[in-house]
């Protein structure tokens, strides 16, 4: 079981970390754009 | 945000929780296996998922070299990179599942070590994207996602013709499956091409949104250096 349970935490990790990237970069970019608007 | 995201947001959610208590607890236990032959219904719909996005990224790269349109271009990084991400999950999840079942973490026969080639062609796609700034390289990455497109069916169909490790297909090779597990994987898979959606079209929206940047950032530039 810990080995099916591992591989459900890592699917989940991985997705959980690459929308943590794009939002990160989402709000990285929105505050450039609006720094570039001053 | 629009509707429609909205909309797609939801079912993603709804589909990803019903898809993990149909996994883990409504799911027959397999009599070889056990509970640990559950890893499945992640495993295969991140392949599936992942080769349907090469082959996405495969069709965006040619329209992007006959045409030129800069949408295409985007679409296809986008898919390469969500693409990354669903065959990361497999070369995890496939470990994970093989040591209990086989014995060992890893062999390098044909269907794991094409996979792990897939991931690196795919790897190497997006560094190319990320580290070369000529303007040529649009270009150079299609035509390197092309050639890599063709990793896709030696991958899938090196079941069929070679000896491996990795079991025969029970889903379009003439193997069987309990049409229960069947509709968890299929909802599962359902899941994670909403998922892989609702990444794509945020991954889309930042890609344009950076390129809208860099073109604000070099007009800024060009009018600081001839204001008049």
């Amino acid at each position: 079981m810990n080995y099916l349970y591992t591989a459900y935490s890592a699917t989940w990790i991985i997705h959980l970390v690459y929308v943590g990237y794009l939002v990160r970069r989402y709000m990285r970019l929105r505050k450039e754009i609006g720094e570039l608007g001053k | 945000m629009k509707p429609a995201f909205s909309i797609l947001a939801i079912l993603t959610a709804v589909l990803l929780s019903y898809g993990l208590y149909q996994a883990l607890v409504v799911a027959p236990t397999d009599q070889l296996q056990g509970d640990v032959y559950r890893i499945i219904y992640y495993h295969v719909p991140s392949a599936w998922t992942a080769f349907l996005l090469f082959s996405i990224n495969f069709v965006a790269s040619i329209a992007y070299l006959v045409s030129r349109n800069p949408k295409a271009d985007v679409l296809a990084l986008v898919t390469a990179e969500v693409g990354v991400v669903y065959c990361t999950i497999v070369l995890v999840t496939g470990p994970l599942w093989a040591r209990p079942v086989w014995g060992i973490w890893w062999t390098w026969d044909v269907r794991l070590t094409s996979t792990l080639v897939l991931w690196l062609i795919y790897v190497s796609y997006l560094f190319l994207r990320r580290f070369s700034s000529g303007g040529q390289t649009p270009v150079l990455a299609a035509a390197l996602a092309i050639f890599g497109a063709l990793d896709v069916p030696l991958v899938y169909f090196s079941i069929w013709f070679f000896r491996t490790q990795h079991p025969q297909p029970v889903v379009g090779g003439g193997g069987s499956i309990d049409p229960r597990m069947l509709h968890v994987w299929l909802l599962n898979w359902a899941a994670f091409l909403c998922f892989a959606g609702l990444v794509c079209w945020s991954r889309y929206r930042v890609e344009i949104l950076q390129r809208e940047l860099e073109e604000a950032q070099a007009l800024q530039a060009l009018l600081e250096r001839n204001p008049q």
